[in-house]
């Protein structure tokens, strides 16, 4: 049995980078992986959908170029071409990670790995041989895959989850969407830009129901304006399949109407893969599907930790990673580790228009008992925005009102998903509105509006 | 231009203090390292070097002036021959307090365990230097809630301080009055937060002892121990002890334990008749069976006895659940199986968590009387002394008998001196007359 220093099981945004991170720090470090390198994020998740987003995005361009002075030939698009160039995005990617892989020297497994206790892990190798291998430390970086609800379960031809969604072979003329979170809409995005009549259930009464409650309402208008149709507090009470379409019967505010489509895409969350990875012989909690861990992503099992889309929320690949660096440099001591403050972790949704968040909704801050100053500067009133020919859009920022804290920012609006970035800097460097105000942005960019809305909080913004 | 000189901060909890004595006279030459003046807090004295050069151009604070806040200008260095003309406008406080003064002598902490005048440049321990690197939000939450940066230990990136340092300085500020919490679990999985050490007063033991050279070996705190620490420091510190004494005689109680001992074939202890009694008494005296809460006082339903138990790793307090209810012999045996597995650390946190009331029994260690802390939200601990002969007097007669003493710790937020004499009375009366219950 071969002994390692450190076993990770996944080798996703969170697991890769843990590895890699443990590599650095000479650590001899063993990657299980049961699919592909790169996990969801790489392979069926961030990467090949933000290619078919930029597709569609430009068909979307194509169709108003004579705004732009331009004309072309042909507005056309091919599907079979679109979903290839976005699989070989992937490709491309994960032939990347195995040279990382290589280059630091990380022993990884082709195989599905299983807890056998005393820190060893037994590995079903994709070629059929078994193997165990050990270490005093192991990470589960399982991922999750989709959520599947009674009655909508996915059967990869008609109803969908993400993953066939991303691989189309044909384009579906209506197309069902059931869940306006972050997947949803953006795939909702994608085919109504291609064209797909695209309707959106929403059980909550918003859509991005997590977002900013005015975002979530700007998003709404921009979307029906585009012609989705969006229907919130809502559910599919039920799905019926015949040969080459589905038909839905939809339960919204106290009626119920049927109609019928070629598609559906089922985007209602994920489930956290903790089966069949011997977690029944530890003392591994799980709580809610999810595995509970402390905020150094150890489990009630010593020496086996969790990070990523298996622990609790939020399930990004950003805060996946992020935990992966933390775990490792914990175990190993690396001085001045600072455990992960979920407060200040960005979300990105990169439908059309973009959406990004950080912090705090103002209703959660008033909610929290802060008195909050909020500034919101629109789209309209920034130079670089009209120049581009995407005047749609805002900026909210909220701050305590006492002690200038930056809560929370909320934005929707062309490119905002590069722009909030620069408020998660604000926020981990726990920069006061004083700071943002003395912060220089150049001009003419869209980041001028992050200025604007800091002014606007303190009734000092200069273009509105 | 002048340069201000400002109150420095001497301690971790100083807002002011007192200047006592100037050692300059205005117009005097200052070279960087003369000792300016002396400032007097509760707990130190301390001399202040001037950092910059210059004359002395103002003297603003007198000295023997009591209260003076820290970061209020007490002085003006200038050139020779400026006057000096008040600055409208202050300088940033926290710098420029930084930039003029620098604390080099050695404190001279009151407390004559620590008091060294050789010389030797000693630092106060928990005093910093220079420019303070704190987060923009930390440091104007500092200036909002009056929390001096200058004690305050930084964790954030290359030490600086950052919001959650300034907000747990306030913490460890507030607990003062802070209700205690009815939280005993050792968390299975400390967070970051509860590994903040219990609040340090007075000069870090580990710092002096290395600028004093002394020699020690240093034993890791488990996490119990730092559970102790904590809770027994809330508890000395927040809860109102009083404490009541009284002698029991115990020859009755003796003579009692050993006739059903050989009738039961038992090895009944003379603490297990203590649990049985003071169980008893809380039936008769409830109110003592109660703890605090700022809402109302939780008097317990049931009579659940903690007893302590010394461990490797510390203290234990394992429970004789409805103690009233339960026979000698059933007692002694829960008490011998809790003790043994609180020594192996091996008793579920249910056998430990709650209780009413605490005994505390060092009397198998020959110590005669003391006096236990609080264990919290309980409100009232009980300790015993050993039993011991002395001369007692009985029918006005001086005579031998086997005496125990025993002080009950009260939190008088719950009980009142007259309701905890009611216990110790009841106790009292049931182990002298041990007739009724003692089977």
């Amino acid at each position: 049995m071969t002994a390692f220093d450190l076993i990770i099981i996944g080798g996703g945004p969170g697991g890769y980078v843990a590895a890699i991170r443990a590599a650095q720090l000479g650590k001899n470090v063993a990657l299980v992986e049961a699919k592909h390198l790169g996990g969801i994020c790489l392979n069926w998740g961030c990467i090949p959908t933000k290619a078919l987003l930029k597709s569609s995005e430009l068909y979307y361009t194509l169709q108003k170029l004579d705004q732009y002075g331009l004309e072309a030939k042909s507005t056309a698009f091919d599907l079979t071409k679109i979903v290839k160039r976005s699989r070989d995005v992937a490709g491309q990617l994960v032939t990347g990670i195995k040279h990382l892989m290589k280059k630091n020297k990380v022993t990884v497994f082709d195989g599905f790995a299983k807890l056998a206790g005393g820190g060893k892990v037994s590995i079903d190798l994709n070629d059929k041989s078994k193997t165990e291998i050990s270490a005093p430390h192991i990470i589960l970086a399982t991922g999750a895959r989709p959520r599947v609800l009674p009655g909508i379960e996915p059967d990869e031809k008609l109803i969908w989850t993400s993953k066939e969604a991303m691989i189309p072979e044909t384009m579906p003329k209506s197309l069902l969407v059931i869940g306006s979170g972050a997947i949803g809409i953006e795939f909702a995005s994608f085919y109504r830009s291609l064209g797909a009549e695209v309707t959106v259930v929403e059980i909550m009464d918003r859509v991005l129901p997590v977002e900013d409650e005015e975002i979530s309402v700007m998003a709404r208008k921009a979307f029906e304006k585009q012609g989705m149709k969006i229907m919130t507090g809502a559910k599919v009470a039920k799905l019926e399949k015949s040969a080459n379409n589905v038909t839905a019967t939809i339960e919204a505010g106290g009626k119920t109407e049927t109609q019928t489509f070629d598609r559906v895409i089922s985007a209602v969350g994920i489930t956290a893969n903790t089966e069949n990875i011997g977690l029944e012989s530890t003392r591994v909690q799980v709580e809610r599907g999810h595995i509970v861990t402390n905020p150094w992503c150890e489990t009630h099992e010593p020496g086996v930790y969790a990070i990523g889309d298996v622990t609790a929320p939020p399930w990004l690949a950003h805060k996946a990673s992020h935990e992966g660096i933390i775990c490792v440099e914990k175990i190993f001591g690396v001085p001045g580790v600072h455990p992960l403050d979920t407060k200040k972790i960005p979300g990105c949704t990169y439908c059309h228009p973009q959406v990004a968040s950080i912090g705090l909704t103002e209703a959660k801050a008033k909610e929290a008992g802060r008195a909050v100053k909020v500034g919101k500067f629109p789209f309209i009133g920034n130079g670089k925005a009209i120049a581009l020919g995407e005047p749609e859009g805002l900026i909210k920022t909220i701050f305590d009102a006492t002690t200038g804290e930056l809560l929370g920012a909320h934005m929707i609006g062309t490119e905002v998903t590069e722009l909030i970035q620069s408020y998660a800097v604000a926020k981990t460097g726990e920069l006061v509105e004083k700071d943002l105000m003395h912060t220089v942005f150049p001009h003419p960019t869209l980041s001028e509006m992050l200025h604007e809305s800091v002014l606007a909080a303190y009734g000092k913004a200069i273009h509105y | 231009m002048s340069i201000d000189i400002l109150m420095p901060a001497l301690s971790p909890t100083m807002t002011e203090g007192k200047l006592a004595r100037w050692l300059v006279k205005e117009g005097d030459d200052i070279k960087s390292g003369k000792v300016l003046c002396e400032i007097e807090t509760d707990k130190a004295t301390m001399e202040v070097e001037a950092v910059d050069e210059g004359t002395l151009l103002k003297i603003l604070v007198p000295e023997g002036s009591e209260g003076v806040a820290v970061n209020s200008v007490i002085a003006a260095l200038g050139k020779p021959g400026e006057r000096y003309e008040a600055i409208s406008n202050p300088v940033t406080p926290a710098k420029a307090g930084a930039q003029t003064l620098e604390v080099t002598q050695p404190p001279k902490i009151l407390d004559p365990g620590f008091h060294r005048d050789d010389g030797l440049n000693v630092q106060p321990v928990m005093m910093r230097e220079g420019r303070i690197a704190a987060s923009p939000v930390a440091k104007r939450i500092a200036q909002e809630r009056g929390v001096n940066l200058y004690a305050v230990i930084g964790t954030g990136p290359n030490g600086r301080i950052v919001k959650e340092d300034v907000e747990s300085a306030l913490v460890q500020t507030d607990r003062t009055v802070a209700p205690a919490k009815a939280d005993i679990t050792p968390t299975k999985l400390p967070s970051p937060a509860q590994a903040v050490p219990a609040a340090q007063t007075g000069p870090n033991a580990k710092q002096l002892a290395d600028l004093l050279g002394q020699k020690y070996t240093e034993v890791k705190n488990s996490p119990v121990r730092k559970i102790i620490a904590k809770r027994l420091t809330e508890s000395k510190q927040t809860v109102p002890h009083f404490y009541l004494t009284v002698d029991c005689e115990l020859d009755a109680l003796l003579a009692a334990r050993k006739a059903l001992n050989e009738k039961e074939n038992a090895k009944i202890s003379v603490n297990d008749t203590i649990i049985k009694a003071v169980a008893l008494a809380l039936r008769e005296v409830p109110a003592a069976n109660a703890a605090w809460t700022e809402e109302a006082i939780l008097k317990y339903n049931d009579v659940d006895v903690s007893v302590a138990v010394a461990t490797p790793d510390g203290l234990v307090t394992p429970i004789i659940k409805q103690a009233d209810t339960k026979t000698l012999v059933k007692i002694s045996s829960e008490m011998k199986d809790l003790a043994a597995r609180a020594r192996d650390n091996k008793l579920k946190p249910t056998e430990f968590q709650g209780g009413g009331f605490t005994i505390s029994n060092l009397g198998m260690f020959g110590i005669n009387h003391f006096a236990a802390i609080i264990n919290p939200p309980q409100g009232c601990i009980l300790a015993v002394g050993a039993g011991e002969k002395r001369a007692v007097v009985k029918d006005d007669k001086l005579a031998i008998g086997t005496v125990m003493s025993i002080t009950l710790s009260v939190d008088h937020r719950v009980v009142d001196g007259a309701v905890g004499a009611e216990f110790t009375a009841a106790f009292k009366k049931l182990i002298e007359a041990p007739e009724g219950w003692l089977k």
